[in-house]
């Protein structure tokens, strides 16, 4: 136990170099990603002006709309895959795999080492312009619900670290199958930006659709945490909300899994 | 024989337009057969344009179901904006995007050697290699976009204002185009200008928001320094019989021939900074 632990933390710390050396990238990843955040803060501000004083949108002031744009961009550098899923669709593809094979280390585990490692490094350096740009716009950042909302919050940050990582690893897995992921990371992509409130919080949509939303894992892969912070979700909805989100990784899990071990009866290894 | 002979130099200029017209032709042979031999993968990434497109458009539904407008912009109107500049986006994608995301790629590996030897002029083959044919089609769908919003509008353009419309768009496209491909130049100072490139996908982002969302220093910068809100919303703006002066025209069109200028200026800049790799 203690051996596989300090075998993963090898990883992660060699990942961090790594990473490390893409931090320009970072860098200018963080401070592109500002442009349309900082314009979609603006087009909520004229929509809220044009309602007058005290007016809303659903259940959301428009300190708490700020604040949720916020909170989901924080979220966000905290928990989204990188470039984990083309990594690892590479390494499949070009037969790099082997060797994992032949070695007593698990590749999902090698790769959860490298996504943790990912997010520190750039965390490391995308933490500070996104910091200052909090910092600026703190007179509007609603502070945590309460004890309860901020011991939720953290939770449901993991639980949609590992969910995102383990359904971008299940994707991942299709480059067993099809030479080009690509289409399909996008495809699926395209879905969880838009129903798992990128755009806009979800409880703003007519609530038939909402509940729908409910019934797919994307809400917990970035809406809920927030949501949880803000007081949205809280109570006895908060528990099973926790429970479901837990679920849902505890599947992704075995799909990832599942997807492995089907797809690595049919690996050739080519140019590996 | 004189090393600085050029084939250009000495044709006379028809002969030089219809030869860079053949060149072209048989860029598009070379695509149109790289692109049927991945047919599944060609439909696919049609498909994801759409799904992104329709997902830009579900933003603007769910907005106008919490406001009547934003500005003076209705909702049909930024459906139309959306359409627009969807439209101008994919008319640059289907002629430059690839072209632009690859010249990092060229200077690293130094296969841009080989496109520098060819006799013709290098910014042209750089950046008109290849050509996105899937994006014809999504062009397509936001001219639908357009019309039906126009149909909500009751609005019919005439042929004035069509014909405007489609010259905006060209403008349009330029800037895009220049504003990438000098960001892509930036791959000759450091070879890690890939995520420069991509960031510019932000910006487009921009390009699709009506202009009076934004406080006045936001639109100062996105006019005068990077004017994406210029490429999109002045054409709309005259499609839907929404301009509200003359300037803005001017304002596109010369701010189009800035950045193209500004472009040429840094790859020349940049070109003269090429060290080829690894021969």
């Amino acid at each position: 136990m203690g051996g596989a632990i300090r075998k993963y933390w090898h990883v992660f710390l060699v990942g961090i170099q790594n990473n490390l050396t893409y931090r320009f990238n970072f860098l200018a990843r963080a401070l592109f990603g500002l442009i349309p955040l900082i314009a979609v803060l603006c087009l909520w501000k004229t929509i809220y002006r044009g309602k007058g004083p005290g007016g809303s949108v659903g259940s959301y002031s428009l300190a708490e709309m700020i604040s949720y744009y916020l909170l989901m961009t924080v979220v966000d550098a905290l928990t989204a895959v990188n470039e984990d899923d083309w990594q690892i669709a590479a390494d499949i593809r070009d037969g790099n795999i082997s060797q994992f094979l032949l070695k007593p280390i698990d590749y999902l585990w090698y790769r959860l080492s490298l996504f943790f490692s990912g997010r520190v490094s750039y965390l490391a350096v995308a933490g500070i312009p996104l910091a200052i740009f909090v910092t600026s716009l703190h007179r509007y950042l609603v502070p945590p619900a309460g004890a309860a909302a901020c011991a939720g919050f953290v939770v449901a940050v993991v639980l949609t670290a590992l969910l995102q990582f383990f359904t971008s690893y299940a994707m991942a897995m299709l480059a067993f199958w099809v030479l080009e992921v690509s289409t399909f990371i996008f495809i699926l992509f395209a879905f969880e930006y838009i129903a798992s409130g990128h755009l806009f919080p979800l409880d703003i949509l007519p609530p038939a659709l909402e509940r729908a939303l409910y019934f797919t894992p994307f809400p917990y892969q970035l809406y809920f945490p927030v949501s949880v912070y803000m007081g949205k979700t809280a109570g006895a909805d908060l528990v099973r909300g926790l429970f479901v989100q837990l679920a849902w990784v505890v599947a992704a899990y075995f799909l990832a899994r599942f997807a492995w071990a089907r797809g690595i009866k049919r690996y050739a290894a080519v140019g590996g | 024989m004189n090393p600085t002979l050029d084939l250009d130099d000495v044709a006379p200029p028809a002969r030089r337009v219809s030869r860079y017209f053949s060149i072209y032709a048989a860029l598009w042979k070379n695509s149109v057969a790289r692109e049927m031999t991945f047919k599944a993968n060609f439909l696919l990434w049609i498909l994801v344009e759409f799904l992104w497109f329709g997902l830009q458009l579900s933003f603007i539904g769910v907005l106008y179901l919490h406001t009547d407008n934003i500005g003076t912009w209705t909702k049909w109107q930024v459906v139309m904006l959306i359409g627009g500049s969807h439209f101008i986006q994919q008319i640059y994608q289907a002629f430059f995007l690839i072209n632009c995301t690859n010249l990092s790629e060229l200077v690293r590996t130094g296969k841009l050697d080989f496109l520098l030897l060819l006799p013709v002029n290098s910014r042209f083959v750089v950046s008109l290699r290849q050509v996105d044919l899937g994006a014809f089609v999504n062009a397509g769908s936001a001219i639908g976009v357009m019309a039906y919003a126009a149909h909500r509008l009751h609005v019919v353009p005439g042929a004035g204002q069509m014909l405007g419309f489609l010259a905006l768009c060209l403008a349009g496209v330029a800037i895009h185009y220049s504003l990438m491909f000098l960001l892509a130049t930036i791959s000759f100072w450091t070879v890690r200008a890939q995520g420069i490139v991509y960031g510019y996908y932000n910006l487009f982002n921009i390009a699709r928001m009506p202009d009076e969302a934004f406080p006045t220093t936001f639109r100062a910068v996105f006019t005068f320094a990077i004017p994406m809100l210029l490429v999109s919303n002045v054409p709309v703006r005259v499609l839907a019989g929404k301009l509200e002066s003359n300037y803005s025209l001017a304002l596109l069109l010369g701010m189009s021939v800035v950045c193209f200028a500004v472009s040429e200026w840094g790859w020349r800049k940049s070109i003269g900074r090429y060290t080829s790799a690894s021969s």
